[in-house]
């Protein structure tokens, strides 16, 4: 018998909407597509599915304004459908695109955010190119500067990490001023898929479900979005509400590691008894449940921050990634040894999460740098309380 | 994020404050004392216990949610919460005797007779305090194999065997007991749940000196101790289903709050303090248990909330009461450490007095105490996640014929 846990925090629409988006990939993204796309396309990416999703579902404009073409809902229900897509391992660029391109636009654009959004709500995917070669998920760190005055621009550089660069019919590349440092002078560019001299490399990644990419510039040209060089505030806070929207797509993931485990321990027979009746087997159900519960606290707590205006929404991130990075990789870590040695083998889909919660850590920040933001945050408060 | 009060609940909560306010003294935020575990200091805290019991009766607020026929207020959840929320902010010695009560209390209203009913006032009114004689040397985390013999002879039951981690037998005037009244049948089928009288001859009670030094807990020897047959609650061989009531309840009761400010905001100030911050594995870590913190603080507020609009809690007690005792275990040895070399010092030459060194040593109350967290796990296993039970032995079979330690 399948595990159903208790869910008695969402709302009857909310729990409804989550139950059509189960629906929805477990008819169009079974794990044997999953596995197809891995297998057969090598960009973790069915575009088939995404339009599907885009069109049928409206998943790709689900948190953006109706003015702009989305849906206008709150960042919550973008994170009810990237909690299934993360269950799912659906192959589509549903967090880069919705969750990261279209949180960073609209917080950077502002008021003239409406026409870069609307693309992306019609299910043209986007994404957002950040980091370098040095592998700082901090945007103060982008050493990428543009070439020319005005607004359009050209950049010649690499970028790094990036999700969904294969996928992505924009990319929308953090670049700062020549001669600036930290947050100054930072901008957004927005490339296009087909611009001159623009060249995306897909990187051999941990996760084999969602590769990671190497975009180049090369004198490629780039448009400016909002006033020059003075972005990092609509950066951080877009990549803030990411981070969070990540920690979504995690839950997801960690509810099927978990399900699949006790499911395993209640079904699986050694020694004439079900291997969940063992206290050593139990004992780490019970340790997978515990590291659920408090992620899917952590994660909630940090979007419905956002969707409230909490003042501390960006230090809830920070608390439920520094939280959720080493819960999932743990979690996928024991679901896979609950399962014995089918759980080692490429055929059973433990690995496939294992992966996923690996990458998911490190991207956008691991355990070991959200703490240390938080600490510091701590700090500061204490000496600003005293001053 | 806790809600706003409702326009009752804000009243409630005024009425509360001003009578606090009248009757005790705010909690002062000072440098922290040298904890003093001495039988003299305990006394001391016992007896002003006692007078607080006295005076929360008077002022009509001994036990919140009992019905009023019972001495009660008859008030709901939200109100002791209330309650609870406003206590912490004084300096009042809030602990065992509401703990006892919250035990004992509802298992007489559920189970008992009248004239057993009848010992709820002078309860209430902290005259007479309950202890619990449930844990024996044979039964711990298995507490259906107790051996503490209760005999029928005439109309009385005579009781002869040992218990053990009794809190506050020393001072307690009743006890209620779980005794082995048959053991000629299934385990479970022999048990009694008894009312005594501490103040007997025949009950000797020995302090048990725990690792940090404390000695609120005891061993209690019965030999030939005396109680009406009418004080068998719930009837004889029956006492199983109002024990595991009362364990029900004793498990909301366990964790009391520290009487310093323990929270890693509090080891954080400490550490920025004394530069200890510029440290970044020392940052790591302090993040760490800051993040840990937060999430713990919102699983508490996800009951809370699931309580205070009547809905089911979705998440399970136990998860609460297993990351409350490891994530505040690990706190406290995290607190010593940045301590240096200074950690290894304990008591008032130690820094902050000792305090975390003495949370460090008092692991064993939130890891064993109500329930190791073993049991806790297997009951998250079997009842949250309904993993199939391992084969029991003790079902079928008489309990003089179970196997035991050797």
């Amino acid at each position: 018998m399948a595990l159903e846990l208790a869910e008695h925090n969402l709302s009857e629409e909310r729990l409804e909407f989550r139950d059509t988006l189960r629906r929805f990939f477990e008819e169009h993204a079974p794990i044997t597509e999953v596995r197809r796309v891995m297998e057969e396309e090598g960009t973790g990416h069915s575009s088939a599915l995404w339009t599907l999703a885009s069109e049928e579902m409206g998943l790709a404009g689900i948190a953006i304004p109706e003015d702009a073409g989305g849906q206008g809902f709150g960042l919550k229900e973008l994170a009810i459908a990237l909690s299934e897509s993360g269950r799912h391992l659906a192959p589509i660029p549903l967090f880069a695109s919705a969750g990261l391109a279209a949180r960073v636009v609209q917080h950077v654009a502002g008021e003239s955010a409406e026409g870069w959004l609307t693309p992306i709500a019609e299910g043209h995917a986007a994404t957002v190119a950040w980091v370098e070669a040095d592998g700082d998920w901090d945007p103060a760190a982008t050493t990428l500067a543009v070439d020319g005055s005005g607004d359009d621009v050209t950049l010649t550089g690499d970028k790094h990490f990036v999700l969904a660069a294969g996928a992505a019919e924009r990319i929308f590349v953090v670049a700062r001023e020549p001669g600036t440092h930290c947050d100054e002078g930072l901008g957004l560019y927005v490339v296009e898929g087909d611009a001159a001299g623009l060249v995306v490399e897909c990187r051999e990644s941990v996760d084999v479900t969602r590769p990671v990419w190497t975009v180049r510039f090369d004198g490629t040209p780039a448009q400016a979005l909002g006033p020059r060089g003075a972005a990092a505030p609509g950066i951080r806070a877009g990549l803030d509400e990411a981070t969070a929207l990540l920690c979504a797509e995690m839950e997801g993931g960690m509810r099927r590691v978990l399900e699949t485990a006790v499911d395993y321990a209640g079904d699986r027979f050694q020694f004439s008894r079900p291997i969940g009746s063992f206290q050593a087997v139990k004992h780490k159900c019970a340790d997978l449940l515990i590291d659920y519960e408090g992620s899917r606290t952590a994660s909630d707590g940090a979007v419905v921050a956002f969707d409230e205006g909490d003042p501390e929404a960006s230090i809830l991130t920070a608390v439920a990634k520094s939280h959720l990075g080493p819960a999932y990789v743990r979690m996928a870590t024991e679901s896979g040894q609950i399962q014995g040695g089918v759980g080692y083998t490429w055929e059973y889909d433990a690995h496939l999460f294992f992966r996923r919660a690996l990458a998911s850590k490190a991207i956008l920040g691991d355990e070991s740098t959200h703490r240390d933001r938080l600490a510091r945050h701590v700090a500061r408060e204490i000496a600003g309380g005293e001053a | 994020m806790r809600r706003e009060d409702t326009k009752e609940e804000a009243a409630f909560r005024a009425e509360v404050r001003a009578w606090l306010e009248a009757n005790a003294k705010p909690r002062v935020e000072g440098p922290p004392q040298a904890l003093d575990h001495s039988p003299e200091a305990e006394a001391r805290h016992w007896e002003a216990a006692k007078v607080w019991q006295r005076t929360k009766f008077e002022g009509g607020w001994a036990a919140i949610t009992w019905p009023v026929e019972y001495g009660g207020r008859g008030g709901t959840p939200i109100q002791q919460m209330i309650w609870n929320e406003e206590q912490s902010r004084f300096d009042v010695p809030a602990g065992f005797i509401a703990a006892s009560l919250g035990m004992i209390g509802p298992a007489l209203m559920r189970f008992g007779t009248e004239e057993q009913k009848a010992y709820l006032p002078a309860m209430l009114r902290g005259d007479e305090v309950w202890c619990q004689l449930f844990s024996e040397p044979e039964a711990g985390s298995d507490l259906a194999a107790v051996r503490t013999r209760g005999e029928v002879d005439g109309d009385e039951l005579v009781i002869n065997g040992q218990k053990v981690w009794t809190t506050s037998a020393n001072f307690a005037e009743k006890g209620f007991i779980v005794l082995r009244t048959n053991p000629d049948v299934a385990k479970h089928d022999g048990i009694s749940f008894a009312l005594i009288d501490m103040r007997q001859p025949g009950v000797e009670v020995r302090p048990l000196v725990t690792m940090r030094g404390d000695r609120h807990f005891n061993e209690v020897f019965l030999t030939d101790v005396r109680t009406p047959l009418d004080h068998v609650v719930n009837g004889l061989d029956r006492g199983w289903p109002v024990t595991t009531f009362v364990l029900m309840n004793e498990g909301a009761f366990i964790g009391t709050s520290s009487p310093v400010d323990t929270s890693a905001t509090a080891l954080i100030r400490h550490a920025h303090e004394t530069g200890r911050l510029d440290d970044p594995v020392a940052r790591e870590r302090l993040g760490e248990a800051w993040a840990r913190e937060r999430v713990l603080g919102q699983l508490q507020d996800r009951l809370k909330g699931a309580l205070l609009d009547g809905r089911m809690p979705d998440v399970d007690g136990s998860v609460l009461k297993i990351l409350t005792a490891e994530w505040g275990h690990e706190r406290a040895e995290l607190a010593t450490w940045l301590q240096g070399a200074d950690g290894l010092l304990a008591g008032a030459d130690a820094p902050e007095a000792g305090l975390w060194q003495d949370k460090v040593l008092s692991r064993g109350l939130m890891a064993v105490g109500g329930g190791t967290l073993e049991v806790h796990r297997n009951g998250l296993g079997e009842r949250a996640l309904r993993l199939p039970k391992e084969p029991r032995f003790d079902r079928d079979t008489a309990f003089k014929d179970l196997e035991t330690s050797r």
